[in-house]
């Protein structure tokens, strides 16, 4: 499903942030990325979607290789990819129910899968009352509720998160996790770069710690490993 | 299979880029009216200097084309030897370079449009007419009037030859040198009014760079995400030249009303209001249209990295 091998980058500044990462994640896979700032992990999730483009090695997903992907096909890959952030990236103007179908619409989806999908959706999320409503009048486990909610409205085989409880209250982080397991378990794929160490202690999953650019560690239903 | 996806969705899409680039507008409500007024005053000036312009060109033209040469012929007694000598003058008058017509008037009639103008005391001259009999000469170019003319003194038996030296070449000079700083003008206004549309959609594409981040995340191809700023730019210059347009309509229309009439008779006349007019406004709304695509065009590739 994913596959990394011997990917090495090199920022122009000269930080090198991947050293030569070989991995196989599988599908259906749930996956934890550990470590501390600055070793790696962002880059690591950013190279799963083509947001940075190795500087050798091959990256791998769902069979096309990014490293060779041309910047035209890139918007195609992105549709097959959901991708979760710390800040929710949601639209401030737009309203729940209008973020979501805004995912569909720039894909060029039809009205008519728009709304039978974001409606079906939202449903899983728990959010179906909401749907009128602006961010601004959400709480911020609700607003990651539908940044979730719009990454798999396209029902993509992989969702990349990086740091999705990372702005919530622990109550919240929960919450949301328990939406992420909810996924995995219909045969998603979860990446998910991760500081919360009680989380990764309790949900046991596959364990990858990077540091310098490095795999360091590898464990399935591993522990978080850091301190604090 | 992709492309039989695009090509079947098309038409919602463009709905879409539509619907996307207007709503733009009024979201970014204050940038929107700068740019528009920017675009306003830029085709106002120029809807204006275009009409003068084309005016001027009319005065010009119809100066250039009042402008003949008249050859006096020299006179020679004998009738048969004169018949053959004005011949001959014609015919090689005929055949320089850049002349468009040769036309000859004996020194009677001459002589009748001195009384004409004049009055009937010039009639005492017919008893033993004093003028020569004139060969006019159009330049097919006005402004080659000068050098025909040079041309024509060296043939033989010319007495003179006129055309209004030194005043002529002055009013053409005079023509042209306006119309160039005209043009110039111009296009310095259009290069402000594209710098300004593509500064506006540069603060366009940054207030709305999160919309962006997100429409390249979800897998928006890229010309997806370019149309709707293009299309905005366009608005911009459209909208732009509704007043100019209306303006310079009304202007005329009301300037050729009160001066037209004043004006009859006269050498300098205005141009009529029916090709004018609608010519006027396809530059104006041509060139609004242009201001605003090629505007947005040039940020949309520099600002949009894609």
């Amino acid at each position: 499903m994913i596959e990394m091998n011997n990917v090495y980058k090199k920022y122009p500044n000269g930080v090198v942030a991947a050293n030569g990462i070989t991995v196989d994640i599988r599908q259906g896979e749930f996956v934890y990325v550990v470590g501390p700032s600055g070793a790696g992990k962002s880059t690591f999730i950013k190279l799963m979607y083509r947001e940075e483009k190795p500087t050798s090695g091959d990256v791998i997903i769902n069979g096309t290789n990014l490293t060779k992907l041309k910047n035209n096909q890139v918007p195609f890959l992105r549709r097959q990819l959901g991708v979760v952030f710390q800040d929710f990236k949601l639209l401030p103007r737009l309203t729940v129910y209008e973020n979501v179908a805004f995912a569909l619409e720039v894909i060029e989806e039809h009205p008519k899968q728009i709304r039978k999908r974001v409606m079906d959706v939202l449903e899983l999320v728990g959010l179906k009352h909401k749907v009128r409503m602006l961010p601004s009048e959400l709480s911020g486990g609700e607003q990651q509720r539908v940044s979730i909610e719009r990454s798999i409205v396209n029902m993509p085989k992989v969702v990349i998160a990086d740091e999705p409880t990372g702005n919530l209250d622990p109550e919240t982080s929960w919450e949301i996790m328990n939406i992420f397991e909810e996924i995995n378990t219909m045969g998603t794929t979860i990446v998910m770069a991760t500081h919360n160490r009680e989380i990764v202690n309790t949900i046991r999953k596959r364990v990858i710690a990077i540091e310098g650019g490095l795999i360091v560690r590898d464990v399935n239903g591993g522990d978080y490993g850091y301190e604090g | 299979m992709l492309t039989e996806v695009t090509t079947v969705m098309r038409g919602r899409t463009i709905q879409r880029h539509f619907r996307e680039s207007l709503k733009s507008l009024t979201r970014n409500g204050w940038m929107t009216f700068a740019s528009i007024s920017a675009v306003t005053v830029t085709l106002l000036l120029v809807g204006v200097f275009a009409i003068i312009m084309m005016n001027l060109n009319k005065v010009a033209d119809d100066i250039e084309n009042d402008v003949e040469i008249r050859v006096l012929i020299d006179i020679i007694e004998n009738q048969d030897e004169a018949k053959t000598a004005e011949n001959k003058l014609q015919k090689e008058i005929k055949s320089l370079k850049g002349v468009e017509t040769v036309v000859y008037s004996s020194k009677e009639d001459e002589l009748d449009l001195l009384i004409k103008d004049f009055g009937e005391d010039l009639s005492l001259f017919e008893q033993s007419n004093p003028l020569h009999n004139v060969l006019y000469v159009k330049a097919a170019n006005p402004q080659e009037t000068a050098k025909i003319a040079e041309k024509i003194k060296k043939l033989d038996n010319t007495y003179d030859v006129i055309y209004g030296e030194g005043k002529v070449e002055k009013l053409f000079s005079f023509l042209n040198t306006s119309r160039n700083v005209g043009l110039v003008l111009i296009l310095g206004l259009l290069f402000t009014a594209i710098f300004l549309i593509s500064n506006t959609i540069r603060i366009t594409i940054i207030a709305r760079r999160d919309e962006i981040e997100i429409m390249k995340l979800v897998g928006a191809t890229n010309s997806f995400v370019r149309i709707p700023f293009v299309l905005e730019g366009a608005w911009l210059g459209i909208l732009g030249s509704v007043i100019p347009m209306t303006f310079v309509t009304i202007a005329y229309y009301n300037i050729h009303k009160i001066l037209a009439p004043k004006l009859k008779g006269e050498l300098l006349q205005l141009l009529d209001i029916s090709p004018l007019i609608y010519q006027v406004n396809a530059l104006i709304l041509l060139l609004g249209l242009f201001i605003g695509v090629w505007g947005s065009f040039m940020s949309v590739r520099k600002f949009l990295k894609i």
